[in-house]
């Protein structure tokens, strides 16, 4: 279990420094799911101890990612319409 | 034995896709690389005992959310040119010590001397499975202990729906 | 005659009543002119609101600012004449109503002219009338007279009681703060009962004087509301129980005088004026302070009563008591104008003439005379000190009287003239003759009040007659006058009486006291004086007062030459005012006659009211003694004692007085000589007009007509280093440092930071996500440290 754990933290991290670095905002995205599949891998791997409870709430994750993934790719879609690009650039407008 | 080997073969896999995913330039081959990655996580789930989760991991995750990325990327006709979208060398540098000092810090906790002994005697997770089967492991507590939350995330993903089609419309 | 007799007989039947002193209603001395002052002051605002409604509708165009002074009246204003000018005499009645006013300007090369200057097509401010400009008429001198009264009544009580100590009413409790406790309270005694009949008795007839000078004028409620305020202050400062209420009169005083002397403020120069006079009397203030914290502090007390008591606990001539006579002196001297605080008093000339009379002649420069003689004791328990008084007087009186000699402003002569008398008193009780001192401050006030008052006659009849012919000379310069006895006969009598007294001419009142300071002074340099013995920077206090005495000699012969100089270019030779003008002139109103009259014979009568038989030529005078030989001495005895006291226990080796005979008739020579002199040397004839007689011939004339250019000195030595301090100040200190670092420091770094620090907001979620893994790492990191 520890090194499930391990693997749980080392793939938070990958995830975490490719939010960080990568500007596409499909690439981003798909770095967040590598950090919510991280995450899943940490509840399974502590699963023996605590209880089914893990498992369960790994699945209402993965429903909960799968519906995040829509909007969000949606909306992506309706701000390459008026970007023409999906550079994260065009979405920070939110700035100083 | 033969679990350990196979869990560290998989691990291995799943941190190479990783960091393959966030390092390639074209988003094509990044969601591929992705892919390999949730393919070795199933791996490992099944590994682990958590048999539904595993595959449900490949049939929604590997099988559904992938491949809306991948139309997506179609449909934005992203795969041609591909200019690179990486940020500076100061970002760069930035993320790898921050992920870095997060990960000392993960690991000082994981293994860390408060944290409690984690070879447990009692496998729980196992004994529900012996009990309902792996489906049944998880769907019984889900209709009964965790029903609103079931019932809610069934409604979530109706909005999601929804939501997905309105954005996307090129007229509303 | 009779009035004499009736006065010897209240006196010598005093001594049978011997009931305890019950003072009558003494806080209605000083309520009333507190009064007169609310009412005249509510009349000043009502006045003031009605001309300014008055002005905006009639001057919507105004081009010229409205003066504060009297406008002409033409023709119809013959008819608003208030029933206080119909007691005028007919010539009154002109066609132009009298402008009475005067101002003067500081010498410093221009003269501020009165309006003259404005030719006569500009419409000028009607004069208003009403009940706003009679109350005051009434008002202000009823107060003054009801004062007076009640004075009076008090004096003769107190005469008939024989008082040996002091009375203290105690109203309420002021400032009982920790050890110190002041109450409002009046001391009656000899002394503040004398100085309240001057105050109230001089000030009545300036009161009396101002109505007719000043009735014209359109801030004339204003200025009996001064009036009457300058006179409330000033019974506080005499009638006050200790030094903290003295101290409240003593700056109402000197507030009073600020009003006053730039009661015409619209012209800068009048302001100016106000503002020096202030100013200087606060650097004097300063030590009167001083020594009042000081005396706190060594005698727990600032009641007159408690601290005479124990100041003889004190070391004799020791340095606590030489440094709070040192203090109070300095305090004396901005308010009294010696050296080196004079230079005020002869720029405070730009105040009406009243006001000269009363503030600067008679009642606010004497505060200082009467703090030294209220603290004799003290004094003589200082010698060093009552020498540096003596030293400081005698070289003001010199000092100020060469001035005196070369000035062309017949008030400027007489401002001079007062320093100079002023440093005559202050010789007196610095050298421990109190009475003397305090003798000479009553004469002085008696016969500088009407000189003061002549000129200020003459000043008036002046204007009238320029003001007719629309002539822009300046109608306070003597090269204009001339020969004015044939015109104002009684203007001339009056002040030739008070010439004759300030000369020092027998029997007049000047001789009396003048001479008993100068024979005060010859005495002590034979060592017969208690401060003989004292000594000052080395040298016996014998010696001294042989420098004071030559000293004061030849400022006396000097003040009858310019007062002769005065007298001669005004009212004798031929008149240089001018042919059209001199139609216009004539005797002034009754108002200003009858105060007059009356100071002058004061003049003559006052001297005898200290007839000492023991000196030779004044015992002659024996038989016209008021009150009996030495009354006033007699009168302030009580008062004294605790000096004489100190004397007895401290000073021993002082000779027996001898009353020479020389002294006397040397200042008799003096008096004559220095009239005679200027007879003799001066000829009226040949001089003109101003633009056609140089003011001054040859190097030293030049130098006293410019008053040694003292003003200019502290100039450069005071007033330059404070201008470039301040700015200096302004711009290193205020503008270069705070202002540097708050609008610097504080200001553009909080804009730097908040534009750094907003630099956060990129708006890119790949930043966002950074700074929160940066927030996860330091929980983490806390976690794991702890």
């Amino acid at each position: 279990m520890n090194a499930a754990l391990f693997l749980s933290a080392i793939l938070f991290v990958i995830g975490a420094a490719g939010v960080v670095v990568r500007r596409n905002a499909i690439i981003l995205f798909m770095c967040v799911e590598l950090m919510l599949n991280a995450a899943n891998l940490a509840f399974v791997a502590l699963s023996p101890r605590a209880g089914i409870d893990g498992q369960v709430i790994v699945f209402f994750v993965i429903a909960v990612a799968a519906a995040e993934a829509a909007v969000g790719l949606a909306i992506i879609i309706s701000v390459f319409r008026h970007a023409e690009s999906v550079d994260i650039r065009n979405f920070s407008l939110l700035r100083w | 034995m033969l679990t350990q080997i196979l869990f560290y073969f998989f691990a291995g896999i799943a941190i190479v896709s990783a960091l393959m995913t966030i390092s390639r330039r074209n988003p094509v081959a990044s969601a591929l690389w992705l892919v390999s990655t949730f393919f070795a996580l199933a791996a490992i789930y099944t590994l682990l005992g958590a048999f539904f989760i595993g595959i449900i991991q490949i049939l929604v995750y590997a099988g559904a959310i992938m491949i809306l990325f991948l139309f997506v990327i179609m449909l934005l006709n992203l795969g041609n040119d591909y200019e690179p979208d990486f940020r500076s060398s100061v970002w760069k540098a930035t993320a790898a010590g921050s992920s870095l000092v997060l990960l000392a810090l993960l690991a000082r906790m994981i293994a860390g001397p408060a944290t409690p002994n984690q070879t447990a005697s009692v496998d729980l997770a196992a004994a529900q499975v012996e009990q309902y089967g792996a489906v049944g492991a998880i769907g019984v507590p889900m209709f009964l202990e965790y029903v609103v939350p079931l019932q809610v995330t069934g409604l979530l993903l109706l909005v999601a729906v929804v939501g997905a089609v309105v954005l996307a419309k090129r007229k509303i | 005659m009779v009035l004499i007799l009736a006065l010897q007989e209240a006196a010598h039947a005093a001594p049978e009543a011997h009931a305890a002193f019950e003072p009558t209603l003494p806080g209605l001395i000083v309520l009333l002119p507190l009064i007169g002052f609310i009412i005249n002051g509510i009349a000043a605002l009502v006045a003031a609101r009605a001309a300014t409604r008055l002005r905006a509708l009639t001057h919507g165009h105004a081009a010229h600012e409205a003066h504060g002074h009297a406008s002409h009246d033409h023709a119809h204003a013959v008819a608003t004449h208030t029933h206080v000018e119909e007691a005028h005499d007919a010539h009154t009645h002109d066609s132009h109503a009298v402008a009475a006013h005067q101002h003067d300007a500081s010498e410093q090369g221009h003269d501020a002219h009165d309006h003259d200057a404005h030719p006569a097509g500009h419409a000028e401010e009607p004069v208003p009338t009403g009940w706003t400009h009679t109350l005051p008429s009434l008002v202000a001198p009823g107060v003054m007279a009801l004062a007076f009264i009640i004075a009076l009544l008090n004096f003769f009580g107190m005469a008939g009681a024989e008082l040996h100590e002091p009375v203290v009413r105690s109203y309420w409790s002021w400032l009982p703060v920790g050890d110190l406790q002041v109450d409002a309270a009046l001391q009656l005694d000899q002394l503040s009962m004398l100085m309240t009949l001057i105050i109230t008795g001089v000030g009545l007839l300036i009161h009396l004087f101002s109505v007719g000078y000043m009735s014209h004028d359109p801030g004339y409620p204003r200025y009996m509301a001064y009036l009457n305020l300058f006179v409330f202050f000033m019974l506080v400062l005499v009638l006050g129980a200790s030094f903290p209420l003295m101290f409240v009169g003593w700056e109402g005083v000197g507030l009073c005088s600020y009003l006053l002397i730039g009661f015409w403020f619209r012209e800068k120069a009048n302001a100016d004026a106000g503002k020096k006079a202030f100013i200087v009397n606060r650097i004097g203030d300063f030590g009167f302070l001083v020594a009042m914290m000081m005396m706190f502090v060594h005698f727990g007390s600032l009641n007159y009563v408690e601290v005479f008591e124990r100041a003889p606990e004190l070391a004799f001539g020791g340095a606590v008591v030489t440094a709070i006579c040192l203090f109070l002196f300095v305090g004396a001297a901005g308010k009294s104008a010696q050296l080196p605080l004079y230079v005020w008093l002869p720029d405070a000339m730009a105040g009406p003439t009243p006001v000269s009379a009363l503030i600067h002649a008679a009642t606010m420069v004497t505060a200082g005379v009467y703090l030294v003689v209220r603290s004799s004791t003290l004094f003589a328990m200082a010698p060093t000190a009552s020498l540096v008084v003596a030293i400081v007087g005698a070289a003001t009186a010199l000092f100020a009287a060469t001035i005196g000699l070369k000035q062309w402003d017949i008030k400027k002569v007489l401002a001079y003239s007062t320093v100079s008398q002023l440093g005559f008193m202050f010789a007196a009780v610095g050298m421990g003759a109190y009475v003397a001192g305090v003798f000479h401050l009553m004469t002085h006030a008696f016969f500088k009040a009407c000189l003061f008052l002549g000129s200020g006659a003459v000043i008036h009849a002046m204007h009238h007659a320029l003001h007719a012919t629309h002539s822009h000379a300046d109608a306070q310069d003597m090269r204009n006058m001339g020969g004015l006895r044939r015109y104002l006969p009684v203007t001339f009598i009056t002040m030739g009486i008070a010439t004759l007294a300030i000369a020092g001419v027998p029997p007049f009142a000047g001789f009396f006291s003048k001479d008993e300071i100068i024979g005060a002074a010859w005495i002590g340099s034979a060592g017969e004086l208690p401060l003989s013995q004292g000594s000052l920077l080395g040298v016996s206090g014998a010696t001294w007062m042989g420098i004071i005495a030559v000293m004061l000699s030849i400022a006396a012969l000097m003040t009858a030459f310019y007062m002769g100089r005065l007298m001669l270019y005004t009212f004798f030779g031929p008149n240089r005012t001018g042919d059209e003008e001199r139609r216009h002139l004539h005797e002034v109103g009754w108002t200003m006659t009858v105060p007059l009259i009356v100071l002058a014979v004061l003049s003559v009568l006052g001297g005898f009211l200290n007839i000492d038989s023991h000196i030779p030529v004044v015992s002659a005078f024996t038989p016209l003694a008021i009150g009996g030989e030495l009354a006033l001495h007699g009168w302030l005895h009580p008062i004294i004692e605790g000096a004489e006291h100190v004397w007895e226990s401290n000073v021993t080796g002082v000779g027996e007085v001898h009353h020479a005979a020389w002294p006397i008739i040397l200042a008799i020579l003096i008096g004559l000589a220095g009239l005679a002199l200027a007879w003799v040397i001066l000829k009226p004839e040949t001089l003109g007009p101003p633009e056609r007689t140089p003011a001054y011939k040859g190097g030293l004339e030049k130098a006293l007509y410019n008053k040694w250019y003292v003003d200019e000195l502290y100039h450069t030595i005071v007033v330059r280093p404070v201008y470039f301090l301040s700015r200096a100040f302004y711009s290193v200190v205020d503008r270069g440092t705070i202002d540097a670092l708050i609008d610097g420091v504080v200001g553009r770094g909080s804009m730097l930071l908040g534009m750094t620090a907003g630099r956060v907001q990129t708006g890119q979620v790949n930043t966002y996500a950074f700074v929160i893994i940066v927030g996860v790492i330091v929980v983490l990191g806390a976690f794991v440290a702890l």
